[in-house]
């Protein structure tokens, strides 16, 4: 029995018929399963007293707007109903749970029925064929696995649009390169700097991704990354690397993809209701601008999130696509609110600091940002690898390590020390990367 | 008339020198001359050794940040005022010095130094019959 039926290989679309619907579908369909997962929440305690003290039923909605009405949901809401405290349904209906690794306090618990999966994996494989897999590719995952979503959704996913599926996991680079030549991988999903220290171990083998693999497609994710890092692994590995955005909250990798057009991830509306809004007055922010991403979860059976505040800074794009997908474009995340560092009152993302090193051909990928206060003065220090010595001069270094420090002090609007570092000195995760140390901590 | 020296970007911190010399020890490489300033937070460490580049291909493998810098070398006797009179002639011909060291090997004193022009400073070792050191004459003196 096929019970997921995949589409001919020359099919553009993995789901047609809810890729390709229009506003005016997607919003209707939206309602209604607004509606459903509203009556679902009321069975959790919790939500029910929320949305009657709020005065939200199911028939009070009548449109996608009413939805400004249902209280925000937080992760802390997530913390103190751990681990099962927001489900809305009995747990012998649920067949998975993933969890967040809770470096900051009680990890957050997600539950899944097996509609559930079944559906996660759906969305995968529709992003996956969105930009041209199909069951004759080879997929090889090296994201974690195990309680990270990264892993299994995208291992689901890659089996249900019928690919061979290598689930090669995070880590021990020499074995990645060894799986991608014997397998013949021609697709490839990992965090965007573990692409660069795979590049770099190819490099040391002597292996040229160009001739030595058969890779045609990245995905990226997780981790976010600069329009300018993209460039550059796209560049070193001479193929399109897709940005994917995914939250164990919201199921795991699949939330949102890039097209072939590269220009946003687009949202899966049938899935989702996307709200950007201002973080402070959490009010809705016109498109275009930045605000705050919020999520609400509209086909989820076991933990459906209302109005997930997912601290995630980005602006909608668009809502048509030369694609077909009228589904809502999202830009890449612009960082996370608690990624901003505030030092001197000004607000810093780590990934303007990443824009301006990614232009420096001198300068390695791999950067440290630590911040340390010094007689009531907030200093940050920036660490970069240098690529090459290219150079026996030390007044060139010190003029590149000026203008790298001139360049940052334009964007930043405070003047960093930067530090040139041998390459290789600076730690190197194989999952995500600690691009920030914030030693102040100590002096609060 | 140049030989090659190893310019090796270290970091200013407890063991980086270690790490670099051990690769060399493994390699079998000798060292000739080496020097290093006390910098602030890096320093090029400067290296002249017998097999340059086997030395320079090694490290670079090991994923050391390391050039390999062509550098003037002159022969002098051992004998007080030398040195001066080598300066001397390259200063008239307004060639400036970016760096120098100098060492004894087999007897005879050893000036490495970059020079900025070097061409110009290749000219004035020539017409005042300096006597330059060229990389076969190094390997020879070790």
């Amino acid at each position: 029995m096929i019970k997921f039926p995949v589409p001919d290989d020359s099919c553009e679309y993995f789901d047609k018929e809810h890729e390709t619907m229009t506003r005016e579908q997607i919003e209707a369909l939206q309602v209604e399963r607004l509606r459903e997962t509203v009556a679902r929440c009321m069975k959790n305690p919790i939500y029910k007293k929320r949305l009657e003290e709020a005065g939200v039923t199911p028939e009070s909605i009548s449109s996608v707007a009413d939805i400004r009405r249902i209280p925000f949901t937080t992760k802390s809401d997530l913390r103190d109903n751990y681990p099962f405290g927001l489900s809305c349904v009995p747990l012998r209906d649920c067949v998975r749970l993933h969890s967040s690794s809770g470096t900051t306090g009680n990890p957050t618990v997600i539950l899944h029925t097996q509609n559930d999966l079944d559906e996660w994996a759906n969305q995968v494989a529709r992003n996956l064929w969105m930009v041209g897999l199909r069951p004759d590719d080879v997929f090889q995952n090296s994201s974690g696995y195990g309680m990270f979503t990264g892993g299994l959704g995208f291992q689901y996913g890659a089996e249900r649009l019928g690919m061979l599926t290598v689930p090669a996991a995070a880590g021990n680079s020499l074995r990645q390169i060894k799986f991608m030549r014997d397998f013949g991988t021609t697709a490839l999903h990992a965090v965007p700097s573990y692409v660069t220290r795979l590049y770099e171990v190819m490099q040391e083998q002597g292996v040229d991704p160009r001739k030595d693999t058969k890779l045609k497609v990245l995905a990226i994710g997780a981790e976010p990354h600069s329009e300018e890092q993209r460039q550059r692994i796209q560049n070193m590995l001479g193929v399109k690397a897709y940005n994917s955005f995914g939250m164990s909250e919201m199921c795991g990798p699949g939330v949102g993809f890039e097209c072939k057009e590269q220009n946003g991830l687009h949202f899966w509306e049938d899935y989702y209701i996307v709200e950007i809004v201002d973080p402070e007055t959490l009010e809705p922010v016109p498109d275009g601008e930045i605000g705050e991403l919020v999520l609400t979860s509209i086909k989820r059976e076991a933990m459906p999130l209302l109005r997930y505040r997912t601290r995630d800074l980005t602006r909608v794009l668009g809502r048509t696509c030369p694609c077909g997908r009228n589904h809502v474009r999202i830009d890449r995340m612009k960082g996370r609110s608690d990624d901003m560092m505030v030092l001197r009152g000004v607000n810093i993302f780590p990934i303007q600091i990443e824009k301006i090193l990614m232009n420096f051909k001198e300068l390695a990928s791999n950067y440290l940002i630590t911040l340390t206060t010094d007689q009531d003065n907030d200093n940050m220090t920036v660490e970069v690898e240098l690529e090459e010595l290219f150079t026996d001069d030390y007044g060139r270094l010190e003029s590149l390590r000026k203008e790298v420090t001139r360049q940052l002090k334009d964007e930043i609007l405070l003047t960093p020390i930067v530090k040139l570092v041998p390459k290789g000195s600076l730690p190197v995760s194989e999952g995500k990367a600690v691009r920030v140390v914030d030693k102040r901590k100590v002096y609060q | 008339m140049t030989i090659h020296q190893l310019s090796i970007f270290v970091e200013n911190q407890q063991g980086t020198l270690l790490k670099v010399l051990d690769i060399l020890k493994e390699a079998g490489i000798q060292l000739v001359a080496t020097t290093i300033a006390d910098t602030q937070e890096y320093g090029i460490y400067r290296v002249i050794c017998s097999e340059p580049t086997r030395a320079y291909i090694i490290l670079k493998e090991a994923g050391i940040n390391v050039a390999l810098t062509d550098v003037l070398a002159l022969e002098l006797d051992n004998q007080p005022g030398r040195a001066a009179d080598a300066i001397r002639v390259i200063s008239a011909a307004g060639v400036s010095i970016k760096y120098m060291y100098t060492f004894l090997l087999g007897g005879k004193g050893v000036m490495i130094f970059r020079a900025d022009p070097c061409d110009k400073a290749k000219e004035a070792i020539i017409l005042n019959k300096l006597k330059f050191i060229a990389e076969e004459d190094l390997s020879k003196l070790l």
